[in-house]
């Protein structure tokens, strides 16, 4: 690990001038990606500029919202009254990522911005270009059982590995941010990027701005709610393929429906194609396979992730089935 | 498991709490890299980026100039170990072959080979300076792959020159007779690099406490062992070689040998003249300390219509290293578990650029067993007969091997507890017959047996004046509890409360024991301990006829004699007492002591001896997901006269979930452009965690085994774990039809 320095500061302001005053300097939060990042040389912030002692750990409406504050802890939200009553979605894929330990340390804005657990990214001694621009693609030709499916590049092949941001898109949240310039509003589904050219650059906050919180707009998927994360041990690992339903049923037909998967893709993946599919439809297993059809479109997969073909579709009426309690 | 009552009397038998569980829980117990010396000082290994080759050019000297760095040891500067320079095959190793050289040379034998080590005041300051290293290399063409190499499979040079080698080919009746069999199957079986991922990461402090005198804290399964092959190395008397493993954090066979970070360590401390921690990151536990080795397996086999098996041909390759040829019996249960006539078993290594392997829990039987026990079940299926039943009309009362009779073999006993433990009679034949809700429900089972090994080992009982007995042997304890086993065997054997008995183990200045290794420490040492209460007492005995009312003790039984606080007693007779204080006065010593050595008779030549295990489990697979939930296991053992219930559990509760991982998790994968691990971590190497391991249930015959020796033991620690990956991967299999010959069985493999 390098030498850095380290700052604690205690107003949002001075966090923001902290981070614009030096171009190498990085936000620490909960640290639980950051550190392990950092003691693999895959990172090597000149300055840590930790923002807990910023008042941004709040859960509380705002209107017809719900707002979490950026420091709140993943363990926290999953357990908040407020959450499982309003977004029962993102209380699940809280609870399907990491472990008890990590998540009483881990905050709402660090497991938006957790890095890829791509193999090729976290070992410098492999090319990587999104760890080194310009150095290849490890996973192109490499061990991709872990990879994505769609929107991929010949750059960058990677996944974003957060359970919680799965939710988050599908929920149609809002990330609010604060920096240089001011505040702005970011639409979830915007946050992150595809990787392209530069798959340097997972999301589109800008250098010195910070999170504060993210906004979840009230919505009518409070009971038929499933969020399925498929992984390789019953627990504690990343998905193979995760996928976040929501539906709103009255009388057997699906009014309205919400649907993103993980593990797919370099971003959260919503699936508003698929969503559309299943308006007006009955909850049947034979609606949820068409959707999961309409959902693999365009779909790609290399020499070890073929697999994922076969388990998204599969992934996709299983949360259905499991959300609208169709046996 | 029974509640136990507050007062343990120490009896064979008893779940007796672990003598140091107390130590552990609290953090009292000190492990390697725990020891706290003057002037300590750390060094972190610097690996190789390549996977062959030579290293032409190697910058040490930002890292030199590095805050707190006291040297950076590469082979340019390192001082010379005499023994890598005097001998071709330094180091007595384990296995055949020349353990890596540490900064002998610049050459590259395998990637993150040490190639330097960066020695400084603290930790960070190390492994910060270690990032400044610079290396260049000339790179040759590497194989990492054993799939691709297996036409490269060779005999191990033990089968080579003895033909008579348990490596060597194996013929019983016909060569590949299941070639003309009535019913016959062929089919190839793959498990892949696993790794022993113990929690303590290996670690070592080497201190030079004179220029001739070495002493170590090191993480391993062999005090003697190290200390014998650190006297090599350095040229110097065993004596002045000292090493310390009071406390083993898991080990599952990677501290049965020496390896690279240790001489490294060793020779930062000289180059110094400091005492050098050196703690191995998790990724360093996947390129330097060993592994189970990647294994491709073929069986033939054949049976008549009735399930009577004719012929097994059980062929096996596993990877090795370059410079050392790993062995491991993968074949011996093949010609010793069914009574077929014909068989033939062909082992065969093959050398790739890695690191050597070295066992792992149920080494070469677990990889065996997967490829055996499966075939066993896939011919069950061949012949519609439910497994269990086929295993019963195959089994055997004699060895099969060598015509020995079996010195105990209680394997129908385990079928039948374990049968009705599970409810085996709710299994359906027919595959993907039984649902609970979306899953489908399979039932397996496998068998495990692993020989019931013993050695020599020497055990010194002391009883002190206060009635305090201390006993010791040269033994470790990686987590199987053996002190609580060898305090339990004293407790019985003298009647003594077990608080009153200490057992002191893992310091190479105790007599000599093996390594804890093969199942085999109770059957050992446990024997040892016995032998040497039995002459204690006898020594106690003969002092007390010579005291002044000494003839009671003289004609006493040796079992009438009572060690109580300050004097020796006879139960049957309240007047007669011997203070220790006489006795000690006749020999003019302060503590009554003898020195035992105990040895296997001749029994090992009349019978083959074996432990077994049945496992049965129960799994639960998901049709669309392919998510695999083992929900009940039931593994039954006969391993002989069992010491503790509790530990003994223990055990056989670890081997469970490490059959669980082996089944289903764990895989370590090298990308073979760059012949690197890119799975390595705990995050990405998938033990199982406890939401993986289900409901579990263990029951011992605990009939004693009289000859392996007199407590009956025939060890637990390898079956355990044996025949536990086939056992769910014929549950998946009767689950959904699926046979998975490949491991682990990740839902990908079921969709
Ligand atoms: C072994 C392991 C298993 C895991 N398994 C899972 C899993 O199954 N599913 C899953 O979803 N996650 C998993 N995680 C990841 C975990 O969720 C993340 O590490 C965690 O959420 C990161 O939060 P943090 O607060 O610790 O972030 P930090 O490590 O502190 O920061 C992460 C990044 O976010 C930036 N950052 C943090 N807060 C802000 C802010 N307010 N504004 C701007 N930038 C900010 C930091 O600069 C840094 O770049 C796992 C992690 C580990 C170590």
């Amino acid at each position: 690990m390098n030498q850095f320095q380290y700052v604690r500061p205690t107003k949002q302001k001075a966090a923001i001038d902290a981070l614009a005053k030096d171009a190498n300097a990085q936000i620490i939060a909960g640290g639980t990606n950051l550190i392990d990042l950092m003691k693999r040389g895959v990172m090597a912030p000149q300055k840590l500029v930790d923002i807990n002692k910023l008042p941004l750990n709040k859960i509380e409406r705002d209107g017809s919202n719900t707002r979490i504050g950026a420091l709140a802890l993943n363990g926290v939200v999953a357990e908040d009254k407020l959450v499982l009553e309003k977004h029962p979605l993102l209380a699940q894929a809280l609870n399907a990522g990491a472990s008890a330990q990590l998540r009483n340390m881990a905050t709402v804005g660090g497991n938006m911005l957790q890095r890829t657990r791509c193999h090729y990214f976290y070992d410098t001694a492999l090319p990587c270009n999104k760890r080194e621009p310009g150095s290849g693609c490890g996973a192109l030709e490499g061990f991709n059982r872990m990879h994505a499916i769609f929107g991929f590049s010949d750059k960058c092949i990677a996944v974003h590995p957060s359970d919680m941001s799965v939710a988050l898109v599908a929920l149609d949240a809002t990330v609010l941010v604060s920096g240089p310039k001011g505040d702005r509003r970011i639409p979830f589904i915007d946050f992150h990027r595809l990787p392209g050219d530069t798959p340097q650059k997972d999301t589109n906050l800008e250098p010195g701005e910070l999170i504060t919180a993210v906004d979840i707009p009230d919505a009518p998927f409070t009971k038929n709610v499933h969020y399925l994360k498929v992984r390789e041990r019953a627990s504690y690992a990343f998905a193979l393929v995760s996928v976040a339903a929501a539906l709103n049923i009255e009388n057997n037909t699906i009014k309205d429906a919400r649907l993103a998967m993980g593990g797919v893709a370099h971003k959260p993946w919503r699936l508003t194609e698929a969503e559309k599919s299943l308006v007006g439809k009955p909850a049947t297993e034979e609606t949820f396979r068409q959707a999961a059809e309409v959902a693999m479109r365009g779909a790609k997969a290399f020499k070890y992730n073929q697999y994922k073909l076969k388990l998204a579709p599969n992934s996709i009426v299983q949360a259905l089935k499991t959300a609208a309690a169709v046996a | 498991m029974k509640e136990q009552s507050p007062k343990q009397s120490g009896a064979i038998g008893e779940p007796m709490n672990r003598v140091d569980g107390r130590l552990k829980v609290t953090g009292a117990a000190k492990y390697s890299a725990e020891y706290e010396l003057p002037g300590l000082v750390h060094g972190v290994l610097v690996g190789s980026t390549i996977t062959k080759g030579t290293i032409k050019s190697i910058d040490t000297r930002q890292a030199e100039r590095a805050p707190g760095v006291l040297a950076v040891i590469t082979y340019l500067n390192s001082p010379k170990v005499p023994g890598f320079a005097e001998r071709d095959h330094p180091a007595e190793p384990p296995t055949a072959g020349q353990p890596l050289r540490v900064f002998h040379d610049n050459k590259v034998l395998f990637n993150d080979q040490p190639i330097a080590i960066v020695v400084a005041d603290t930790l960070e300051r190390a492994r910060y300076a270690a990032s400044l290293v610079k290396t260049q290399y000339d790179q040759d063409k590497h194989q990492t792959n054993l799939e691709a190499n297996l036409d490269k499979g060779f005999l191990p040079v033990q089968a080579k020159k003895n033909p008579k080698s348990p490596l060597a080919d194996y013929q019983r009746g016909e060569v590949d007779a299941y070639k003309n069999g009535a019913t016959k199957l062929e089919a190839e079986y793959v498990i892949p690099t696993e790794m022993h991922n113990p929690m303590e990461l290996q670690a070592i402090i080497a201190h030079w406490e004179a220029p001739d005198k070495l002493t170590v804290y090191d993480k391993t399964q062999a005090v003697m062992g190290t200390q014998r092959a650190f006297a090599k190395d350095w040229g110097i008397p065993e004596a002045n070689v000292k090493v310390i493993a009071t406390f083993v954090g898991g080990a599952f066979g990677n501290g049965l040998h020496n390896w690279p970070h240790e001489t490294a360590a060793i020779i930062a401390a000289k180059k110094t003249g400091r005492p050098v921690k050196v703690v191995l990151t998790r990724e360093q536990m996947f390129t330097m300390v060993g592994y189970r080795p990647y294994t491709w397996q073929k069986i033939g086999m054949s049976a008549t219509p009735d399930g009577k098996l004719t012929a097994i041909t059980h062929e096996s390759v596993g990877q090795t290293s370059s410079y050392e040829q790993f062995t491991e019996s993968t074949l011996q249960q093949t010609r010793m578990m069914y009574t077929s006539p014909n068989v033939t078993t062909r082992y065969r290594i093959a050398s790739l650029d890695v690191s050597t392997p070295i066992w792992m829990r149920g080494p070469g039987e677990a990889t065996g067993a997967f490829a055996l026990e499966s075939a066993i079940d896939e011919m069950a299926y061949a012949v519609n007969m439910d497994p269990l039943e086929f295993r019963v009309r195959n089994h055997t009362d004699t060895d099969p091997d060598n015509g020995k009779p079996w010195s105990t073999k209680y394997l129908k006993e385990c079928f039948q507890m374990g049968a009705e433990r599970i409810g085996w009679k709710n299994r359906k034949q027919q595959p993907g017959a039984v649902r609970a809700g979306d899953w489908l429900v399979g039932y397996g089972m496998g068998v495990g047996t692993f020989g019931a090994h013993r050695g020599a080992a020497t055990v010194r009982a002391r009883l002190q004046k206060n009635g305090q007995l201390v006993l010791q042997s040269a033994t470790t304890d990686i987590g199987p509890g053996t002190g609580t086993a060898m305090v339990q065997i004293a407790a019985t054997t003298l009647g003594m409360p077990p608080e009153k008995i200490t057992f002191q183990l893992g310091n190479s200045t105790f007599p000599q024991a093996p390594s804890q290794g093969g199942s085999s420490t109770v059957n050992t040492v446990g024997a040892a301990v016995q032998d040497a209460c039995i002459a204690l007492r006898k020594k106690l005995q003969q002092l007390a006829s010579a005291t002044p009312n000494g003839a009671a003790f003289n004609a006493a039984k040796p079992e009438d004699i009572v060690i109580s606080e300050g004097h020796l007693s006879l139960a049957s007779d309240k007047l007669a007492k011997a203070a220790y204080a006489d006795l000690l006065k006749q020999n003019n010593e302060a503590e009554v002591e003898v020195v035992t050595e105990s040895k296997p008779g001749n029994d090992r030549d009349k019978y083959s001896m074996y432990s077994y295990s049945v496992h049965f489990v129960q799994v639960h697979v998901h049709p669309l997901t392919g998510e695999v939930r083992v929900k009940k296991i039931i593994s039954c053992a006969d391993a002989g006269t069992i010491i503790n219930q509790k530990t003994a559990g223990n055990q056989m509760m670890g081997g469970a979930v490490g059959g669980i991982g082996m089944a289903l998790t764990e895989g370590a994968v090298i990308d073979d452009r760059f012949g690197r691990y890119v799975t390595k971590d705990l995050a990405d190497y998938h033990v199982p965690v406890h939401a993986d391991a289900p409901n579990m249930e263990f029951a011992f015959v605990n009939k004693p085994d009289p000859h392996v020796n007199a407590l009956g033991t025939k060890g637990i620690g390898e079956i355990a774990i044996i025949g536990m990956a086939p056992a769910i991967a014929n549950a998946v299999f009767n689950a959904t039809g699926k046979r998975i010959r490949e491991l682990p069985i990740t839902p990908d493999k079921l969709i």
